[in-house]
Order: C-alpha cells, then structure tokens, then sequence
C-alpha cells in the first residue's frame, strides 16, 4: 500500500519537474514549482525526515514560489 | 499587487494561525521535529504572505525593514552572547550541562537549558531574514539610489 504511494508520489514529482522545464507560461511554472516542492515534502516525511519535510514544505513551497511571483510581478510574465 | 478579494481573505484567516504554529515550532524545537529554523522559516512566510496579498505597507505595518533588520543582527547578536555566558561559566563555547545550565525535567518543556534560548534567537533571525529578503526585492529602486516602497 505505502509502495503504492510512493511509486505515484514519485511519478507526480517526475511529471512536474518535466512540466516546469518545458511550460512556457512563467506564473504557471512557478504554481508547477510549488507543486513539486509539496510532493518532495510528502516524500521527505515518507523516507522519515519529518523535520525536512517542515523545512520543505515552509521554504520550498511557500517562500521560494512567493519570491518567484515577485520576481514575476517586477518583469515580464511570458518568457 | 494583487487585487483579488479571495486572495486577500483567505489570507488575512489564515496568516494568525501560521504565526502560532511558527512560533510553537520554535518553542518546541528540544521536544519534537522542528527548531529554529523550520519554525522561522513558517512565520517568515506568513509575513511575506501578507505583505505580497495586500500591498507592501500593510506589510511594512506588520514589521518595518528598520526593524527586521535590527531583528536580524540581534539574532546572531543573542545566539553568540549565549555562547559566550558558557565560556564565562566555565565550559566551552555552546556548553550546556557542563556550564551549569538549569537542564530541568527531561520531556518537560523547559527542559533543555540553553537550547531552548538559542533556537528562540535562530527563529528570530530566520524569520527577518525572510522578511528583508522579500522586501528587498519587491522594493523599487529610485534613481538616487536609496530604495523607495513599491505599491
């Protein structure tokens, strides 16, 4: 059951690294990003890094996609 | 920046309860999973959260930049001074049992010595650090060169 999750887990962390490498649209990318970094949180707390995953889940997800858009919000939303 | 309502709401219900989360994080940082930083890192993102829903000056009302940065410094100002009431005790730099530190009951909440008191300060320099960092680059640079707020 728990392979289950991984096995889908990781898929969801491949599909969106490769989406945020190829998807042309920046804010897209960035909301992209952020699911990744939630994903990559759910399988830090699965390989028993709890305190990684908080880590993850605060910086990774929260403070780095808020300073992208911010990034985003100062230049040009196309690439 | 952003003029949606919804943004706005939800993040003016939600903000509060990530700062009491951030900060029982750091208080709790001998006792579970977590510490300074991951506890600095939540409640620096609540505050960046608010000053990127609303405008910069409902952030700047929150924890102004002068502020944020006399936090910062005072952070790695206390983390050193703690260390350094350990040499002066009679130990080594960062001692704690061997300093003499009241360690209390282990479990306990106070119940680390000095620990707890130097993941405070690491929470604090976390989180401001966060916040100048964002303020730093949602600024708008004039061309006299001193930064002036964007709207």
């Amino acid at each position: 059951m728990t392979d289950i999750l991984n096995i889908l887990l990781l898929l969801f962390l491949i599909v969106c690294a490769v989406g945020v490498a190829h998807i042309r649209d920046l804010l897209s990318a960035v909301i992209l990003f952020s699911a990744f970094g939630l994903i990559m949180a759910i399988i830090w707390q699965q390989l028993g890094a709890p305190d990684i995953a908080m880590v993850e889940a605060a910086l990774g997800t929260g403070v780095a996609a808020l300073l992208l858009i911010a990034a985003i919000s100062k230049t040009k939303r196309a690439e | 920046m952003l003029e949606d309502q919804i943004v706005r709401i939800t993040s003016r219900l939600v903000a509060p309860f990530i700062q009491v989360y951030g900060i029982y994080v750091i208080l709790h940082g001998h006792l579970s999973p977590g510490g300074g930083f991951s506890g600095g890192a939540i409640f620096g993102a609540s505050l960046v959260l608010i000053a990127l829903s609303f405008n910069l000056e409902a952030g700047v009302k929150q924890i102004s930049h002068q502020t944020a940065s006399v936090l910062e410094s005072g952070g790695a100002l206390g983390f050193t001074v703690t260390g350094l009431i350990a040499i002066a005790l009679g130990g080594n730099y960062l001692a704690n049992r061997a300093a003499g530190f009241p360690l209390g009951e282990a479990g306990q909440f106070f119940s680390s010595g000095a620990i707890m008191v130097i993941t405070v300060f690491v929470g604090i320099k976390v989180a401001s650090t966060i916040t100048t960092l964002f303020y730093n680059i949602i600024e708008k640079e004039t061309p006299h060169g001193n930064s002036k707020q964007a709207d």
